[in-house]
This record gives C-alpha cells, sequence and structure tokens, in this order.
C-alpha cells in the first residue's frame, strides 16, 4: 500500500528582510494511510512549516510532496485551495470556529467551498456533529459552547469533507486536562476508524497517544520514536 | 446539483446580510451616505422634472408649430408722446403685414391675425374684465378646443360685421351662472353683442400661470375681426394720470400657423426679415415657441448636469464611507478569512463573499433611499402645490448608482482579504 503522503527532501526557505530564514532543511519522510503521528519540537524547530506545508497552507521552496499520490508541491493557489477542501481536515489550536455561524453551518464550511449544498450535505454534517456528541446543539453559536465543545465542532468539521488526513495543531493547548483527554479520545477514536491523524504537540503526555512521534529540531527531523505499531503500517 | 452558482451566490448573500445584521447601528450608519444620496438624486431630479413640465406645457400651449408676431411699443415712442402731447403713435402689426405673410412665406398652413383689448364684460348688473379677441372663423383650429354650445364664428359673421360673439366656458359660468348664454346679449365697452357660442376653456385645470400664459385671465371672448376694426376703431386713447396717448395698431398679433414643425425655425427668420423690411421702428415682437421649447429643453439639460454632479459627489462620498467600513470589517474577520481559506475557500470565494457584503450595504441603502426619494416629492407635492414628477429612469439610475458604488468600493476592501496569506491570517489575534 502506498503511503498517503511522501515528503522528498524538502527544504522551505523564508527571506525575511535581508537575512534567509531555512524553516526546513530537507526533510524525508512518509506517512502510511491509518497511521497516527505527534510531531514534537521547540518552537522555531520547523514544525510549524512542516505542518503548513502538509496542509497545503504553503508550498516548499525545493523538494517533492505527494499528497494522495499527486504531486502538490507547485501547484496554483486556486488548487491548492481546492486539494486543502478536498483531501485535508484541519483541527486549531484555538478551535477557530467561525461566530456568526451555527454549530451545524460550521461544520459544513468545508463542503460550502465543494458546492455541496443537498439536505443529505447537511444531514450528513448533523450525524458528524452527533458523533462528537453534540447531537442537541445543532443550531448553538460557538460562543453558546464550552471550549471542549468547540473543539468538538471543529474536529466534526474537519470531517466534513470525509479527508485524506487530519492535520491537529495543539488540538488540546487551550484546553483543561479533563477535557484534553476526552478530544484525545475522540482522536484516538477517529483512528480507531481508519483515519490518517498528524498532530503538533509540545507535551509529551499527548504525543504518548500517537503510534509513532517525530522529534524536529533546526528544520530537520531528529529522531523518530515508534510508540507502537500501527494497525496498516506493517503488513 | 443543477447549478451551484446561484445557489452559493443566494447563500453567500444570506451570510452577507446576516453579518450587517449582527452589527445593526454600524450598518445603518454606513448605508447613511448612500441613503441621502439616492434620496437627493430621486428627490432633486423629481422636483426638477416637474418645473420643467410645466414650463414645457405652457409653451407646448402656444403651439410648437406656430409662429407669434406680436405688436410692440417701439422704445423710442415715449419720449416722442411725452414731447409731443396728443400726437397719435401709429404702430405695430398690419393687415398688409398678414397678406404679405401669407403671400411670400412658404408652407404656411394658415395665418390668424387678432385684435386684442381688455375690456369689461356686463352682462345684467355683472361686470367681468376679459381679452377680446377680434379674430377670423378659422380661429377655433388654433384654439384646438370642442366647441360646448351653439356654434364658433362664421364667415357671414365677418362678413356681415355681424355683433356677436362667442365666450369661454369659464366666462359664461361666471356671467350667467345656470342661464342660457346662448342668444342672450353681452355688452363690451359700448356695444351689444349676441352669444352664439361657448367654447371649453384653453387649459381647464392648470395649477399656475407661467409667464409665458398669453393672458393672465382665464376669460376669453371672440368677436369677428370685421367687427372689431369697426366697433373699436383703429385709434386708442389711453388716458394716464392727466395726460391722453393715442395709438394707432391695426392688427395686435399675427399668430402663423405651419403644415410642420421642421419648417417653423427657418421660416421664423424669413418672418422677421419680411416684417423687418416694412418696420423701420422696432415695433413688433417674434414668437417661436419651438425655440422656448428648445431652450426649455436646454435648461432642464444644465439643471440635470448640476444635478448629477451634486448627486455623484453625494454617492462618491458615500461610497467612500462604505468602504472606510468594510476595510476595518475585514482587518477585523482576518482570523475567518484564515480559516475559510485553510477550509478550501479560493481567493474569488473570499472576494465575492466581502463584495456580496458591500453590495447588499449599498443596494439595501438604494433601496431605503429609493423610498424616501419618492416620498419626499409626493410631500412637496401634496404641501406646496409644485408638479412633481418621478420619473422611472431616475428610480433605475439612482439604483444603479448604488449598486456600482457597492462593486466600486467593495473590490479594493475585498481584494484585501483575498490576498492575505492564510498562514499569517490564521495566526492573527
Amino acid at each position: 500500500m502506498p503511503p498517503i503522503i511522501q515528503i522528498e527532501d524538502v527544504h522551505k526557505v523564508y527571506q525575511l528582510g535581508s537575512v534567509q530564514v531555512k524553516a526546513l532543511r530537507g526533510v524525508s519522510i512518509e506517512f502510511a494511510q491509518g497511521s497516527y503521528w505527534a510531531i514534537m519540537g521547540s518552537s522555531g524547530s520547523g514544525k510549524s512549516t512542516l505542518l503548513n506545508l502538509l496542509g497545503c497552507l504553503d508550498r516548499p521552496t525545493s523538494g517533492r510532496y505527494r499528497l494522495g499520490g499527486d504531486d502538490v508541491s507547485d501547484l496554483d493557489d486556486d488548487r491548492l485551495s481546492e486539494i486543502r477542501g478536498r483531501r485535508i481536515g484541519f483541527v486549531f489550536q484555538s478551535y477557530n470556529l467561525i461566530d456568526q455561524l451555527t454549530v451545524l453551518e460550521n461544520i459544513h464550511v468545508p463542503l460550502f467551498y465543494q458546492n455541496e449544498d443537498s439536505p443529505q450535505s447537511f444531514e450528513r454534517c448533523a450525524e458528524l456533529a452527533r458523533r462528537v456528541g453534540l447531537g442537541d446543539r445543532l443550531n448553538h453559536r460557538p460562543s453558546e459552547l464550552s471550549g471542549g465543545q468547540q473543539q468538538r465542532v471543529a474536529i466534526a468539521r474537519s470531517l466534513a469533507n470525509d479527508p485524506l488526513v487530519i492535520l491537529a495543531d495543539e488540538p488540546t493547548g487551550n484546553l483543561d486536562s479533563q477535557t484534553e483527554d476526552e478530544v484525545l479520545d475522540l482522536i484516538d477514536e477517529l483512528h480507531q476508524q481508519g483515519k490518517t491523524i498528524i498532530m503538533v504537540t509540545h507535551d509529551d503526555h499527548v504525543a504518548q497517544r500517537a503510534e509513532r512521534v517525530i522529534h524536529m529540531k533546526d528544520g530537520l527531523i531528529h529522531r523518530q520514536v515508534i510508540n507502537r505499531e500501527g494497525r496498516l503500517s506493517h503488513p | 446539483m443543477i447549478s451551484p452558482i446561484p445557489f452559493r451566490l443566494v447563500n453567500t448573500t444570506r451570510l452577507g446580510v446576516k453579518n450587517l445584521l449582527l452589527h445593526k447601528m454600524r450598518s445603518i450608519l454606513t448605508m447613511l451616505g448612500i441613503i441621502f444620496g439616492v434620496a437627493s438624486v430621486i428627490a432633486m431630479l423629481a422636483i426638477g422634472e416637474g418645473a420643467s413640465f410645466e414650463a414645457q406645457e405652457a409653451i407646448k400651449e402656444l403651439g410648437s408649430n406656430n409662429v407669434i408676431a406680436r405688436s410692440i411699443k417701439p422704445p423710442d415712442s415715449e419720449q416722442t408722446s411725452g414731447g409731443q402731447q396728443g400726437m397719435v403713435v401709429i404702430y405695430g402689426l398690419t393687415y398688409r403685414d398678414a397678406e404679405r405673410i401669407r403671400a411670400t412665406i412658404p408652407g404656411i398652413q394658415e395665418v390668424y391675425p387678432m385684435r386684442i383689448f381688455r375690456e369689461n364684460v356686463r352682462f345684467d348688473t355683472r361686470q367681468i374684465q376679459a381679452q377680446v379677441t377680434g379674430t377670423l372663423p378659422s380661429h377655433i383650429d388654433l384654439l384646438n378646443v370642442p366647441i360646448q354650445r351653439g356654434r364658433f364664428l362664421t364667415e357671414v359673421d365677418q362678413h356681415y360685421r355681424r355683433n356677436v360673439a362667442v365666450i369661454s366656458e369659464n366666462l359664461a359660468q361666471r356671467l350667467f351662472d345656470f342661464r342660457e348664454p346662448v342668444g342672450s346679449e353681452i355688452r363690451i365697452g359700448s356695444h351689444y353683442y349676441r352669444i352664439v357660442g361657448v367654447v371649453a376653456d384653453q387649459r381647464p385645470s392648470s395649477k399656475s400661470q407661467p409667464i409665458t400664459r398669453l393672458s393672465q385671465s382665464e376669460d376669453f371672448v371672440y368677436i369677428p375681426l370685421s367687427v372689431a376694426r369697426s366697433r373699436f376703431g383703429e385709434l386708442i386713447v389711453r388716458v394716464t394720470s392727466g395726460s391722453r396717448e393715442f395709438e394707432q395698431v391695426e392688427l395686435h398679433q399675427i399668430t402663423v400657423r405651419f403644415d410642420d414643425v421642421s419648417q417653423v425655425e427657418i421660416a421664423s427668420e424669413q418672418i422677421r426679415t419680411l416684417l423687418r423690411s416694412f418696420h423701420e421702428k422696432n415695433d413688433f415682437q417674434l414668437v417661436v415657441p419651438l425655440q422656448l421649447l428648445r431652450q426649455a429643453e436646454q435648461t432642464k439639460r444644465i439643471f440635470n448636469i448640476v444635478l448629477g454632479s451634486i448627486a455623484a459627489l453625494s454617492l462618491l462620498v458615500g461610497g467612500i464611507g462604505i468602504m472606510n467600513i468594510m476595510l476595518a470589517t475585514v482587518t477585523e474577520r482576518t482570523r475567518e478569512i484564515g480559516v475559510r481559506r485553510a477550509l478550501g475557500a479560493k481567493k474569488s470565494d473570499i472576494v465575492t463573499q466581502f463584495l456580496v457584503e458591500t453590495i447588499v450595504l449599498s443596494v439595501g441603502g438604494g433601496i431605503i433611499g429609493l423610498a424616501i426619494g419618492i416620498l419626499i416629492p409626493v410631500a412637496v407635492a401634496t404641501l406646496t402645490n409644485m408638479v412633481t414628477i418621478i420619473t422611472v429612469w431616475s428610480l433605475g439610475l439612482a439604483f444603479g448608482i448604488s449598486v456600482v458604488i457597492g462593486i466600486i468600493f467593495g473590490l479594493y476592501p475585498a481584494s484585501r482579504a483575498a490576498n492575505m496569506d492564510p498562514i499569517e491570517a490564521l495566526r492573527h489575534e
């Protein structure tokens, strides 16, 4: 089974005034379908840059990035938007729900940009809300929900377009330990159901949940730790 | 899915309205500029249109294919008569003039020579001042009003110099109330005239009296021209503060009617040249209603341009206000823009979203302005007796401009929103 994500010798250089910042200096890695990864590293290690590249929010300066078998390294802005909308689910540290939309509408946003407007698509979003335990809050505003609930809405939203991979950027960074466990349990559950998950965190305790952990340092992969073998990673 | 575009537009519009309702006060204040702009355009155009309509109606009443020559006292006659008291001032148009015009100018349908006096008309104990016109039987074509009772003047009346008169409806009512006017005798000056007919008033319900009107009075008496000549004579004695003035005028007015409007302007110049060669003193005046009409239209055009500039300026100010607020909104919602981009929105989707929001603002302002703009002329018309005309094109124009303003002033904020780096936008606090 080919890996769902292949990164080959990816460099990313930022030009900050007259200074060149080498955020990534030749990263190569493969993520198998259904695997669960955590990326760790101190700030400035390049983990956020790597996540942005994985999320097609940015393009590598050099190197190749294949997502679901297609090379997406050099796509234009519109094509990248399309790839994000179809193949990637985002979960952010600060939830990033849209305040003026209801829970159901928030979950539906990725489908809105895919021109999915059928009643079935809304039914699907309602089903996702039930799956994260918020079936009774469909018409609530984000401001009426607790942090944990908001993050669960965000997770439901990341599933709306049935993505190839879910990218979670410090998904529990703003939560207390109890809700943190709830959200991590939910992510575990998604993993059990076969989703590919890549999560950035700086918390060892959180990283323990993943199958494998990548430690980044100075724009390179410093080391990889295998917590346990995934179901699909070896035949 | 049949067609995704309309659905998304509908949804985006719904979203836009929702966002604007989130900040009601801000939205209303933003719309004010457009509201006032649109309302003032419509109101000013309606009032202007009404004013020029009245002027044009008054001119049209004179007849656009007519040329009117009037006798006027020559400007230098005042001194001569002052110095030589008792001298007769002879001036004005003559029967010969009428004949010459009829004989030499091409394209003439009819020539109407007239003698016009202001006289007291008496019946029984009532006395009303009216305009008495000595004219030919064909005058009825010029009047272009229906005969309500009896008949108009005839060639026989003219030929036999019969003391007959046709009076206008308004005068008939004031003199006779409910009695039968036809057959009655009225006294004009020192002579008695038998009424043979009543004609309708020229403009039954005119609200105002424009200056260009033939006469201030709405009361008219028509008598045969031959009678006017023999009964009134050509010598007119005017008694003014102790001194007497004698004037001799053959015709007060010659109205020339042409077959076709296109001939009027050339022919009016020909008439002027013709009359000048026989009138050394400047004792006539040529009124060409068509030219007056042109002038009125020209004035209206200038008026509209001035109004248009003021309106455009106020809408421009309104548009800048909208742009200002939209730029603030874009900054405020940077994070949302980042999220939407991450979730698959293209730059064009973001442009659409903010553009639609701006257009909703400006169109909303446009609709409210439209309503106020219609109310103002209606209120003015009911309160002040002025005529106001709300034209469909002015509504369309005002509304169209508000949409265009929305697009123009929405583009910059929208493109700024779309061109944000999604990563930066997501990090924005």
